[in-house]
């Protein structure tokens, strides 16, 4: 392994500990438990907080300031953060507007997230957690635990935290936008390389010279289909196609209802893209994915969005959830309405993502 | 031998630490398969916290032993792991508050209770090549031997071969809970590493009490 480490088992503090020197106008970190939080919160505000495994910078901590995320929990390389991360994490940036919980549909951060909206609900802390599952490399929900969270989370996070900053939206008004952009937002993501997660000190998994994983998720696991490698084109022909033909996508979450005072599961349905649809498109480097390569699918992707009748209106190219150095690309499409748009616009100040202020 | 101490849990408590932290590797490398390559790391931090934490408590009744144990897991491990064993040691605590010793029906109990914690957590069904596939054969080949009149290391002894078997009978499943799900057909051929911790920490068990 040969990476810039310390001690492995110092890495996710000390990564906290850079972070907090390089943006402590914007952000604060706190050690026991670990969460990084704005500075200065807005009285009333909704609180937006999401959280997740390390590794996957900058999302989420390098999303946290002004115009999107209020606070990230992170865990371990690759594993989810604890309830009592997302707890305090939820009591420090509470300003009034109640807590939402932007959660990405693996088992680990499901759970943890449910148990901590427990805690905060049963505290008088109104909090919902709003789901993402928008990789389309897995079909089906029926058997599985569902589709998992990937790049559809980077949109969200700026999206509803616009809206909670700019917007003034309250608690329910943002969940319901929260899940609009996940039933509209879909991902698919291959790897070139595995990547090496510090503590455990080797590859997690090995993939020969000519070979890829199509279908990553975000944890270095390896991809649905391995498959010889191809060119750029015909990769990039290869995920766009599985996400803009990828048909009607049903599958129940549950939810914390405010009125009822306790959990409800209903179900929700992806609509698939149209001709004529506008979308953000996100071209996404897994880590270690130069920006030259990312601008030659983001070629290809425009020319098929195009013929496919679908209109890029924005587009974010670089990287912003990733699996530490995996080589790899994961694109993201989302169909945006007036709202969303909007939304999308509105000045953002993050360590990560930053403008029109 | 017909009673469990609280001398024996503290032991068996201990002894997990010292099995999780020996098959540290094995349970990642099995992770790593099918899942992130994190299980052995979060299961050895998280009963390296326990350990920590146990001092506090030694001397009080095993339920609060037991729930001591489930806080500090659910605080520490993380990923499923976290909540799904810290579930099961809340759970197992909370069936024999108060006590000091239990009867082989008590821990039963405690056993039924602790499996019930990580069903109703996870919303596994055996055969979905979790950990539940390990833990409820096991507390079922526990109480069946009681109710035929077995003692209690003859129950301890199946509980633990019961486990053994559905860890193993996890290899040619195709997961449906949990992160090797994403896998689909991938997933079998592959033992489950959340149902070899729960083989390890039932078999740590019996040993602690019978050797
Ligand atoms: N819903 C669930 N119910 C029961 N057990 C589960 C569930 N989801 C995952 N598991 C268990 O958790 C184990 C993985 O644990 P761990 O690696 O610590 O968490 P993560 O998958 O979040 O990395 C799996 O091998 C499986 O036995
Ligand atoms: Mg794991």
């Amino acid at each position: 392994m040969k990476k810039l480490v310390n001690r492995p088992e110092d890495f996710v503090r000390e990564m906290l500990e850079g972070m907090e020197k390089a943006h402590g106008d914007l952000i604060g970190v706190n050690y026991e438990p670990r969460y990084i939080y704005r500075k200065e919160m807005p009285q009333g505000k909704v609180a937006v907080i999401s959280g997740g495994g390390s590794g996957h910078e900058p999302m989420h901590g390098g999303f946290v300031g002004i115009g999107m995320l209020d606070a990230a929990c992170p865990g371990e390389v690759f594993t989810s953060p604890t309830p009592d991360q997302m707890y305090e994490a939820g009591k420090k940036v509470h300003a009034g507007g109640g807590v939402l919980f932007i959660v990405k549909n693996y088992s680990g951060d499901v759970m943890n997230f449910e148990m901590a909206t427990e805690m905060l609900n049963m505290e008088g802390i109104p909090t919902i957690n709003v789901l993402v599952d928008d990789d389309v490399a897995v079909k089906d929900s029926l058997y599985t635990q569902g589709r998992r969270g990937t790049g559809t989370t980077v949109l969200m996070e700026k999206i509803v935290g616009a809206a909670a900053e700019w917007g003034k939206y309250d608690l329910k008004r943002l969940a319901d936008l929260a899940r609009k952009v996940n039933v509209n937002g879909r991902s698919m993501g291959m790897a070139l390389t595995p990547c090496t997660v510090p503590t455990a000190g080797k590859p997690t998994f090995e993939l020969g010279e000519d070979e890829m994983e199509i279908g990553i998720g975000i944890h270095g696991e390896p991809g649905r289909y391995r498959e010889p490698l191809a060119t750029a084109d015909e990769i990039t022909e290869r995920l766009a196609l599985a996400i803009i033909e990828d048909g009607p996508y049903t599958r129940t979450v549950k939810e914390w209802d405010l009125d009822a005072g306790g959990w409800k599961e209903f179900e929700l349905t992806d609509p698939p893209f149209q001709p004529g649809d506008h979308v953000i498109a996100m071209v996404n480097s897994m880590g270690g994915t130069p920006v030259s390569e990312l601008y030659v699918v983001y070629r290809k992707l425009h020319e098929i969005c195009e013929k496919k009748g679908l209109t890029i209106v924005r587009n974010l190219i670089g990287a912003y959830i990733t699996s530490l150095e995996m080589q790899g690309v994961m694109i993201t499409l989302l169909k945006v309405d007036d709202e969303i748009l909007e939304m999308w616009d509105k000045p953002v100040k993050t360590p990560a993502l930053r403008w029109g202020m | 031998m017909s009673t469990i101490t609280r001398e024996h849990i503290v032991q068996w408590l201990e002894n997990v630490a010292q099995v999780l932290a020996e098959n540290k590797e094995y349970l990642t490398e099995l992770d790593a398969a099918i899942g992130d390559a994190d299980h052995g790391i979060n299961m050895d931090r998280g009963f390296t916290k326990v350990m920590e934490r146990l001092d506090g408590v030694r001397d009080k009744d095993i339920g609060t032993i037991l729930r001591t144990t489930g806080m500090a897991l659910l605080s520490s491990v993380g990923g499923a792991g976290g909540p799904l064993y810290g579930s099961l040691f809340m759970k197992a605590g909370m069936a024999v508050t108060g006590k000091h010793e239990l009867t082989p029906e008590e821990l039963g109990k405690l056993l039924r209770a602790a499996v019930q914690g990580v069903i109703d957590r996870g919303k596994a069904q055996l055969g979905d090549k979790t950990m539940v596939d390990a833990l409820l054969p096991a507390v079922e080949a526990y109480e069946k031997t009681l109710q035929e009149g077995g003692d209690l290391c003859t129950a301890l002894t199946r509980m633990v071969a019961a486990a053994e078997k559905g860890m193993k009978d996890t290899i040619p499943l195709v997961a449906k809970k949990g992160r090797a799900s994403y896998l689909g057909e991938r997933s079998a051929g592959h033992q489950d590493p959340g149902a070899t911790s729960s083989y390890l920490i039932l078999k740590a068990l019996k040993e602690t009490v019978c050797g």
